[in-house]
């Protein structure tokens, strides 16, 4: 791509002013830069045009002569003439806004969209003052509900198509099309087929009228009223950018922000609609104690810091453990693992649930950021989870940059998923065998390829010889039926490749900020190891631990042996996210003392805590996040917590200070800057850096003093005849604690099933959807069966994300496969 | 053979006893056989053409000053150059969705001739290098799409299509495809459109010029049935032989579908350029005239679409640089002719409806703008009409064609004719097509339409010529 006009410009004459554009660059877009904005509908920046709606139409001369064009369709042209207010243009104009309105109603007053609605302020500033048309308007249904979250008003649509091409271009889910035609020309859904996209929020976004509305705005309040803020999203670690928008304390909506590098504006479903759970009646306002008959009271915030102080000056540091810390913002984490690391001394920290990767495959493998994942001319290796079921708004990047960019996918993944039908290569090995297939890949390259975990060897080949540019690896835990370490193992193996990087796809909020400020055995703040870092932060810290700790299996095993006397569970659910359901239930009852620090009652508290803190959510507290490639943006409180709760960094503090030590940390801000005192990595992390990227954040780079993994495992044995090996993955809308008290996400959990491959389905000789019996060496579960043929041969899938995740009943922690016998019920 | 008549088992097809270069197989009944073409001379074109080079082939049809048939009459010689070299593969797009009011001679020619029209589209791929052929016909022309079918499969086992066509190494396949209804995806970007799978709606010239980015983003050419129908005639005979055909501009014969009030409506092949609309309408061996007792009003000289042209123009050759200058289009060859018992509002209304039923629906002025026209002409008709209304009507349609739209000159106002093409705030003409019998009539017939709203009944308009 090294064409040399590219770099050049081209200059356009706008009204009679010169200026300088790119070629390439739609004429919209130069007129706007130039001051001359030109009204539009269709026109959307992260679409493709479509020349729809017509409103865009200015007079243009090429040298041909003067004649209306539509500016959202034409690139620029070296000595083109632009005209944006002419008598003509300005006809032309005032006669699309008439024909719009035509068939519009206007019932402003009552429509959601009234005041922030781009129909009734272009008509405002570019439309004819009044209708000519007498005539009854075209009346449909009013509203109907076309998926779960979303109504559409047919009278007041417009027809812009945007709905319809991001529902087709953007998402993939092609569940919205025009209809009819002519006049009667409307969006529908195909009959008894719902819009059931992950995706569907963004069509209400980018609605130019009041046609789409989402189910939790539906009414409640004028755009006016409304006070925002710039913040990001916090379901997933992809960091989108959104604005938090609230009237009258309490939050009512969040937009997407185009962040250039991150979202483009788009969010998932999950991201912008799961807030409904800060707003919950079962948001915890104070402080709750268990009492002598078991239950849990409210009490005052001294009585509860009181008791955990109590309860942590009596053990020893090797007996304290802290479990979670992902939902907390990165000063929150900072002041938690300043008090579990600094204060306690204890290293039996961890905020990944074992679902996670090694910290080594995370932090100290070559980096890539989501740019450079979806570089023009590069290749994707995708050996995580489905981004389409875990990341929506990196499922919609990788998408782009796979169709309009002309990146290469490969999919190294348990079985199909949202991304395959764009992957030009789709293996899918046999559970446990990820690093044989990969090294098998690697050594493909240079050499011969031979069927490897099930995948034939020219398939391998194939794929081998499509690696095409600068490979990017997205590297997550697709199946949590297998161990970290495995797909540590094939990290290693992929890193042999010329020219590779990694992007993280660990999916829980802001995980990677919690790695980043040491909340995992062994870590301290700034990718660093406790031995490596000792020296730099013991400067600044009370004290640190003598030795690594253990992980998030390993506290609970030794829980369960009688060996942890306090275990804090920071805004974690182990009993729903620990893979191993039975060791997560065994190792929260035995802990002496269960510390909770969250937002709403989880099944983990119910069973366990003894103390819960009541803890301000994301839009109530304010911070920064990290996301996925390690980019640090804002998180801005726009509403006060409910009750009593606070901000977790408080909350670490407070308990610091009643166990005698000071955390020296009074402010978000004075932790960031004590953060960057300690971390190398974070230099750039000032507090200018965080206001000039206001919309974009702050990329943290580099890997620290974090090593490259090396090679764990052994080889897989193959499993036996009559067993299954066992894949268990997520989707977008679990039985989490975020969702089950979100009002319109509620009630999307999956249902339970059993999925084997179409050989092992026709053995077991039922019918689609009969019960069977799933057994593992550790559970079993009852599920309808279905056959799935992208999975491969001698395996059977179950869902995660079920309500209360009943496959973690069929997970041994650590162990490296599971097999299970599938039978008739 | 019959002559001077209808041929019975080609239904609307008349015998003018003319030259025939598309309809010579017509006057058989078995015309659309194998056998039939085979012994009349079917695919020896093909034969003929395969000797020779495409080079030779394309610039005897560039020669022959082919004109495109579908309705803009574009040179198929030229259109067929602007191919971009080296962005294989390219594919041949047969335009057989013929709806516009008024025309059914595509349908014949698909109906009555099928090898005709295969051989056509092979020997302009043969021409061109292109790669693949497809056929879109017309979704409620089931015959034609069964003959087609047919044909198909005969040519097929036959080896004109295929592999090593005839022995040589030039292979093309052939693919029929049939619409779902939908005036629109007689525009070539909606058609491509709809054989790609989508809804049939057209895209934008730039950057959507088929022959550069067409189906499947490929260059594509887009040819009408009866352009191609020629081929086989021109290939065979020489570009020299068919400019003994028509005028100099407008060399060949050009079939014309005649419908209303004459005495014998039907397709008719004429000599361009030579032969009048009088000819045409009055002509012993065409229509005969206007029905008896009655004389003509008005007539739509090219499908629904062209701005309509009265008594005064009828001496204007049939020939598409005259009729343009004039204010109208040969478009699609579809002539409807009306007598003076026609109500002119009624009748500016029937086409406008139309066109407000088959507007796709993306293009705000065409969707919301066609229905607002017809409307308030229904409007007009009820007895509801406003004084403001024929300037609305006029204004409305300004919105959608900005700027003088096409008519045809009035001696009887002293106004000149405005040409042909009209301006336009839409993708496609479809929009503007509906403004052309609103300003014909108006400009013509205003005192219709003040009658209607000042609720003095016009009706019978003959009674009312003959006061004035």
């Amino acid at each position: 791509m090294s064409r040399a006009d590219e770099a050049e410009t081209v200059n356009v004459t706008v009204n009679g002013a010169e200026i300088e554009a790119s070629p390439g660059e739609l004429l919209i877009d130069a007129c706007e830069r130039a001051g001359a904005y030109i009204p539009r509908f269709c026109y959307h920046s992260r679409m493709k045009p479509v020349g729809m709606c017509r409103m865009c139409l200015v007079e243009v001369d090429t040298g041909r002569g003067a004649a209306l064009q539509p500016s959202c369709m034409l690139p620029v042209s070296d000595g083109m003439t632009v005209e944006t207010e002419t008598d003509l243009t300005k006809k032309a104009q005032d006669g699309v806004l008439e024909f719009l309105l035509v068939n519009h109603p206007l019932d402003c007053p009552v429509c959601d969209k009234g005041g922030e609605c781009p129909l009734q302020d272009q008509t405002v500033a570019f439309g004819p003052g009044e209708s000519r048309f007498v005539e009854e308007k075209r009346h449909y249904e009013k509203p109907i509900a076309i998926s779960d979250t979303v109504y559409l008003d047919r009278e007041r649509c417009i027809l812009c198509d945007r709905c319809t091409r991001f529902a087709n271009d953007v998402a993939g889910d092609t569940l919205i099309h025009f209809m009819d035609r002519g006049n009667n020309t409307q969006v529908n859904t195909f009959p008894d087929e719902p819009f059931a996209s992950y995706f569907s929020g963004n069509t209400v976004q980018i609605c130019p009228v009041g046609a789409l509305t989402a189910k939790p705005y539906r009414f409640k309040a004028r755009p006016w009223d409304l006070e925002e803020t710039i913040s990001t999203a916090w379901t997933d670690s992809v960091g989108s950018r959104i604005t938090v928008q609230s009237s009258r304390n309490e939050v009512l909506r969040l937009l997407g922000v185009d962040a250039d590098s991150v979202n483009w504006g788009w969010l998932s479903d999950k991201e912008r609609f799961a807030f409904e759970a800060l707003n919950s009646e079962d948001r915890l306002g104070r402080p709750l104690v268990r009492d002598d008959d078991h239950q849990l009271v409210a009490t005052g915030w001294g009585d509860a810091l009181d008791r955990a102080v109590a309860a942590l000056q009596g053990a020893a540091p090797e007996r304290i453990a802290m479990i979670g810390g992902a939902r907390l913002t990165n000063e929150s984490q900072y002041a938690w693992a300043k008090l579990a690391k600094g204060v306690l001394r204890t290293d039996n920290v961890d905020s990944q649930l074992g679902d996670g990767l090694p910290v080594e495959a995370v932090l100290g493998l070559p980096r890539a950021t989501i740019d450079d994942a979806c570089r023009p001319g590069g290749t994707i290796i995708l050996m995580g989870p489905d981004p389409k079921e875990e990341l929506g708004a990196l499922y919609l990047r990788l998408r782009h940059a796979v169709l309009e960019d002309g990146a290469t996918l490969i999919e190294i993944t348990p079985r199909a998923g949202g991304l395959t039908g764009l992957a030009s290569h789709s293996l899918h090995p046999r559970p446990g065998e990820l690093p044989a297939l990969t090294a098998a890949l690697v050594a493909a390259v240079n050499g011969e390829a031979v069927d490897t975990a099930g995948v034939g060897g020219g398939v391998i080949a194939a794929a081998a010889a499509a690696l095409d540019g600068p490979v990017t690896v997205v590297l997550g835990r697709a199946s949590l039926a297998e161990t970290g370490e495995s797909v540590a193992d094939a990290a290693v193996n992929l890193s042999r490749l010329d020219d590779v990087s990694f992007l993280s796809a660990l999916r829980r909020g802001n995980i990677h900020g919690a790695l980043d400020a040491g909340l995992s055995p062994g870590l301290l703040p700034g990718r660093t190891t406790l031995s490596a870092g000792s020296e730099r932060v013991g400067e600044v810290w009370p004290g640190l631990p003598e030795s690594d700790g253990l992980d998030t299996a390993g506290i609970l095993a030794a829980s369960a042996e009688g060996d942890i006397d306090v275990l804090i569970v920071l805004g974690a659910d182990p009993i729903n996210d620990f893979v191993d359901h039975a060791a997560a239930v065994a190792g929260l009852e035995a802990a002496g003392t269960v510390i909770a620090v969250d937002l709403v009652r989880n099944d983990s508290i119910e069973a366990a805590a003894h103390i819960v803190f009541a803890a301000a959510g994301p839009t109530e507290s304010s911070g920064t996040f990290t996301n996925l490639e390690g980019r640090v943006s804002v998180c801005e409180q726009k509403v006060t917590p409910p009750g009593t709760a606070r901000p977790d960094w408080m909350l670490a503090t407070e308990l610091a200070h009643r166990l005698g030590a000071d955390l020296g940390l009074d402010s978000p801000e004075s932790i960031r800057a004590e953060l960057v005192s300690v971390s190398p990595v974070h230099h750039n992390l000032i507090e200018e850096a965080l206001a000039v990227g206001r919309i974009d954040g702050v990329l943290v780079e580099g890997n620290g003093d974090i090593a490259a993994p090396v090679s764990t495992t052994a080889d897989v044995p193959s499993n036996d005849a009559y067993s299954l090996r066992l894949v268990s993955t997520r989707s977008m809308y679990d039985d989490g604690v975020a969702l089950r008290h979100s009002a319109s996400s509620r009630g999307l959990a999956r249902g339970l099933d059993v999925r084997l491959s179409p050989t092992e389905f026709d053995k077991l000789g039922v019918k689609p959807g009969t019960i069977v019996k799933v057994e593992s060496s550790c559970g079993q579960l009852l599920a309808p069966a279905f056959a799935d043929s992208s999975l491969p041969a001698g395996s059977a899938h179950v869902p995660w994300s079920a309500a209360g995740s009943p496959a973690g009943s069929l997970i041994d922690a650590g162990a490296p496969f599971i097999d299970v016998r599938v039978e008739r019920a | 053979m019959p002559t001077h008549s209808y041929v019975p088992h080609a239904p609307g097809y008349v015998d003018n006893e003319g030259p025939k270069i598309v309809t010579s197989r017509f006057g058989y009944e078995d015309s659309f056989t194998l056998e039939r073409s085979q012994a009349t001379g079917g695919y020896q074109a093909l034969r003929t053409a395969l000797d020779k080079t495409p080079a030779e082939i394309h610039s005897e049809v560039r020669e022959a000053t082919l004109l495109g048939r579908g309705g803009a009459g574009f040179p198929a010689g030229i259109k067929w150059g602007f191919l971009p070299p080296g962005k294989f593969p390219y594919y041949l797009v047969v335009n057989g969705d013929e709806s516009e009011p008024g025309t059914y001679k595509d349908r014949l020619l698909m109906e009555r001739d099928p090898h005709q029209l295969i051989e056509g589209c092979l020997i302009t791929c043969y021409a061109l290098g292109l790669q693949q052929c497809f056929l879109y016909v017309r979704g409620e022309m089931a015959l034609a799409q069964e003959r087609i079918a047919q044909a198909l499969n005969e040519a097929y086992a036959e080896g004109y299509i295929g592999k090593n066509i005839l022995g040589t190494e030039f292979s093309v396949d052939v693919v029929l495809t049939w619409g779902a209804g939908a005036y629109i995806v007689g525009e070539e970007t909606a058609l491509i459109e709809s054989l790609e799978g989508n809804r049939g709606m057209p895209r934008l010239k730039p950057p959507y010029f088929p022959a550069a980015v067409g189906l499947y983003g490929q260059p594509t050419i887009v040819n009408n049935v009866e352009t191609l129908s020629n081929v086989p005639w021109v290939t065979e005979n020489g570009a020299r032989q068919y400019k003994t055909y028509g005028s100099e501009k407008s060399p060949g014969t050009r079939m014309f579908a005649v419908s209303g009030h004459v005495k014998r409506p039907g397709v008719y092949e004429v000599e361009q350029g030579i032969t009048t609309f009088r000819d045409l309408l009055y002509g012993d061996n065409f229509c005969q005239g206007i029905r008896d007792g009655h004389e003509l009003k008005m007539f739509v000289p090219g499908g629904g679409s062209a701005p309509w042209f009265f008594e005064e123009q009828l001496d204007l050759p049939l020939e598409a640089g005259p009729v343009g200058a004039a204010g109208s289009m040969l478009g699609s060859g579809g002539i409807i002719v009306m007598d003076d018992t026609t109500d002119a509002v009624k009748a500016a209304l029937r086409l406008v409806r139309f066109y407000a039923r088959e507007s796709c629906g993306k293009c705000t002025p065409c969707r919301e703008g066609t229905t607002w026209e017809e409307r308030v002409l229904q409007r007009i008709l009820d007895g509801e009409g406003r004084p403001s209304d024929i300037e609305m009507l006029l204004d409305i349609a300004d919105n959608i064609s900005p700027g003088p739209y096409p008519v045809a000159a009035d001696p009887a106002q002293d106004l000149d004719a405005i040409p042909f093409p009209p301006k336009q705030t839409t993708i496609c003409p479809l929009g503007p097509s509906s403004v052309a019998p609103i300003t014909s009539t108006i400009r013509r017939f205003r005192h219709e339409y003040e009658a209607k709203i000042t609720k003095r009944d016009p009706i019978p308009v003959a009674a009312e010529k003959a006061v004035s």
